[in-house]
């Protein structure tokens, strides 16, 4: 395991200002615990302040002083098991991410064969038996639904898994291929490339492939930009291409919505670039999921259209 | 120390002016409160305005509690305590003056900039760099004043309420420099000093010695003046005192990690974070006894003083906070209530119980006695305060406690096919029933608050700024 320090000195900077805290602690409970006599606790220390502020002298509580003394003893005692004197790992060995890769891989032991049974079996099977399914349910609903939201439908900038459009492609190798491996698609900006007045008329072109309102005087200017511009993705004829998860633009199936301005938006700004605030892109999931289990979310949302 | 012929009298303008603003900021604190706890259920209550939205509000809600109400009620306190206790009036007191107009710009500052979005987003310091630096122009003249106040008082020895006050505007100095080292981009955006885990260690270095000092001992200053005034009793031990003020602030230093347990922060400093923690107990305990133990002899003033009452139930949470928060902070235990609303919980236990209440049964103390008074404009209406508020802290508390558990463990649940059994939105679904009550708890306090300043303003109304003269004789052990 890699130093968390790097020298020496500060490992022993550390243990020097543990040590010497508790060395502290027992001081203060030393030098404050002289006995006195009766009559002494019967009276105040005699300092007074505003007009009549006084102090006795009592003793520490006696169970005060034992609960004290037993943190402290407590305390030692852990620094000698546990990690927490510098640079010195403690007799028990112990470690935050041993402990955390020791209790994952006892539940992975526990719960590969319940997995196993359907690694064998191709996604069509896994996709009919229900048992695998409610399991599959449960992982989509933990690991998937942040995003796809708990119906599968997606939200704004996450696709809709029941909508039957697949930028990726919806075979079973191209789902499991989405997940273990993760998708970003691009869409770079062309805000210089067309200026405002291309810009919207794009936008009605592309409003027009899905047969949605358009002025048709802007569309039919747009058509020519767009054939320069896009088609290079999104085909000659806009239906996409899943080589590059370029949406199909006929099918008014939409990620970002297809209002007017998300369209112009996209043409515009682009979409999962670094200006745009950071992508949207599908996370790999290979270090996250076992095979197992992604063999199991792959029925699942192939089987959400078949 | 030559005594002056002409008569002194101790300033209580600027304690006047920070009470006032205790009970005013208090208020806004809270409403401000209610507002997002009711967003918690109903989240249309942002009215889709930016400004109101959760993230922006919540950071001001909070720097309103602590700095706001919490920092006016420390400024009134210390001003008044530290002179009466070193029979002086207060050092430099146009510095002192400008303390209360620059702590109140803060707020304002604070109350504008927070909803229109600008944050460090560091917890408890997510005021933008120019803030910061007008912070510490204040605080350091908060130093001047009191540190001057003691270095010119009359009396042989410093009462120990003045002890914890002094730790604390030292501590908090450091604190908020050290934490607020960030480099300006534009006048508001700034960027932190420190990088990656770094910056989460020292970002809860200061978060928890903010509890620490700002919320702790500093309070403690206040119930080590206010408790044995109210009672007649004096002070149940000196030794104690002396034991758990060092051990308190030795110890609170260290507590930070348990903020960050299983995180990317080291074992070792994690470890080390927790058994601090643990060992605070004891301190801790130190101050709630040695309060507690000064009512003996006087336990039947319970029944008729109110703001006895107050200050009793404060003692008590602030033991209850301080034996729940060393438990939290066991990795263990940590590891079931982290990121749950238990967490909450605590907090506002520590919040609406000991630094509330302390500073509620303070207030009543002091402000007759600022305006010429014996006693408040109604003491019924105190003691209505005070059963409103107690059963608002208890709804509050408990429900928060309960729902805390419950997210803890339905977050952990797993079934037997090594899936978690319940998805995040659930323990929020179920959560709900508790979000009901804790809003319930929580109006019940602001009205509580609205009672408090009706019979502020009856009290003003009926008396006149107080003109107290500052005793020329030197008391015997002077």
């Amino acid at each position: 395991m890699m130093s968390d320090f790097t020298s020496g000195f500060w490992s022993i900077y550390i243990i020097a200002f543990t040590v010497l805290g508790f060395a502290f602690c027992v001081f203060l409970l030393l030098a404050m615990n002289r006995k006195i006599s009766k009559e002494e606790q019967q009276e105040t220390t005699k300092h007074v302040w505003d007009g009549d502020l006084a102090e006795y002298n009592n003793p520490l509580p006696g169970w005060w002083r034992i609960m004290f003394w037993g943190l402290l003893a407590f305390s030692a005692i852990y620094l000698i098991y546990y990690p927490g004197l510098g640079s010195f790992e403690g007799v028990g060995k112990w470690s935050s991410v041993g402990q955390f890769e020791e209790e994952m891989a006892q539940l992975e032991a526990q719960t590969k064969p319940l997995y196993d049974r359907y690694s064998v079996m191709s996604v069509q099977q896994v996709a009919q038996d229900s048992v695998a399914m409610g399991m599959a349910e449960r992982l989509f609903l933990n690991n998937c639904a942040q995003c796809h939201g708990s119906d599968a439908r997606g939200a704004i900038g996450f696709p809709n898994l029941r909508s039957g459009a697949w930028n990726w492609g919806g075979t079973p190798e191209a789902i499991q291929e989405s997940i273990a491996g993760g998708r970003t698609g691009v869409m770079t900006p062309f805000a210089e490339v067309l200026g405002d007045a291309g810009a919207d008329q794009v936008t009605a072109f592309v409003r027009a492939l899905s047969g949605l309102d358009h002025d048709a005087g802007a569309a039919a200017a747009g058509r020519p930009l767009f054939e320069e511009n896009c088609v290079s993705c999104h085909g000659e004829n806009g239906a996409g291409s899943q080589a590059v998860g370029a949406p199909d633009l006929t099918d008014d199936i939409w990620v970002y919505s297809s209002s007017d301005r998300a369209i112009r938006e996209s043409i515009v700004y682009g979409r999962n670039m670094e200006m745009t605030g950071g992508t949207q892109a599908m996370p790999a999931h290979k270090d996250l999921l076992s095979p197992g289990k992604i063999h199991l979310l792959t029925a699942y949302v192939w089987g959400l259209t078949n | 120390m030559a005594t002056k012929s002409a008569v002194e009298f101790f300033n209580y303008k600027v304690v006047r002016q920070f009470s006032v603003m205790t009970v005013i900021w208090g208020i806004v604190g809270l409403l401000v409160g209610m507002l997002i706890s009711a967003q918690l259920m109903w989240p249309a209550l942002n009215f889709d305005i930016p400004w109101l939205t959760y993230g922006r509000l919540r950071p001001l809600h909070t720097n309103a509690i602590i700095f706001a109400f919490g920092g006016c009620a420390l400024f009134a306190t210390s001003y008044y305590i530290v002179q009466r206790t070193c029979q002086t009036r207060l050092f430099a007191p146009a510095l002192a003056a400008f303390t209360f107009w620059g702590w109140n710009l803060v707020i304002v500052l604070a109350a504008l900039s927070l909803p229109l979005g600008f944050s460090t987003g560091k917890e408890y310091a997510e005021l933008e760099w120019p803030i910061d630096l007008l912070i510490a122009v204040v605080w350091v003249s908060y130093a001047i004043v009191f540190f001057g106040t003691l270095a010119i008082r009359r009396t042989k020895h410093i009462y120990v309420a003045n002890w914890f006050y002094g730790a604390f505007i030292i501590a908090v100095a450091i604190l908020h420099i050290f934490n607020s080292f960030e480099m300006p981009a534009t006048l508001t955006k700034s960027y932190s000093a420190y990088a990656g885990v770094q910056d989460a260690m020292v970002q809860w270095w200061y978060g928890h010695n903010a509890v620490g000092f700002f919320l702790t001992a500093a309070f403690l200053g206040m119930m080590y003046y206010f408790v044995p005034k109210q009672a007649g009793r004096p002070i149940y031990s000196y030794r104690l005192s002396v034991v758990h003020f060092w051990a308190l602030i030795f110890t609170y230093m260290w507590a930070g990690p348990h903020h960050l347990h299983y995180s990317a922060l080291p074992d070792w400093a994690q470890t080390l974070g927790m058994l601090f923690s643990l060992i605070l107990l004891a301190p801790s305990w130190g101050g709630m006894i040695n309060g507690i133990m000064t009512l003996s002899g006087a336990w039947y003033k319970l029944r008729t003083d109110p703001i006895l009452k107050f200050m009793v139930v404060a003692l008590s949470f602030y033991g209850m906070s301080t034996f729940e928060g060393p438990m939290l902070s066991v990795k263990t235990i940590n590891a079931l209530s982290h990121f749950t609303d238990w967490t909450i919980g605590h907090v506002h236990s520590g919040a609406l119980g000991w630094v509330g209440f302390i500073t509620i049964g303070s207030m009543y103390y002091l402000l007759p006695r600022l305006y010429g008074q014996t006693k408040m404009w109604s003491m019924s209406l105190v003691n209505t305060h005070f059963w409103i508020a107690t059963i608002g802290i208890v709804l509050y508390v408990a429900s928060l406690w309960i729902a805390g558990v419950m997210q803890g463990l339905m977050w952990r649940a797993v079934n037997d096919d090594g899936t978690l059994t319940y998805t995040f939105v659930e323990s929020v679904k179920y959560s709900f029933p508790f979000y009901a009550i804790r809003i319930v708890g929580g109006g019940m306090y602001f009205v509580g608050m609205l009672l408090m300043f009706y019979n502020m303003i009856k009290t003003i109304g009926a008396g006149k700024p107080a003109e107290a003269q500052v005793p020329v004789a030197a008391s015997a052990h002077a």
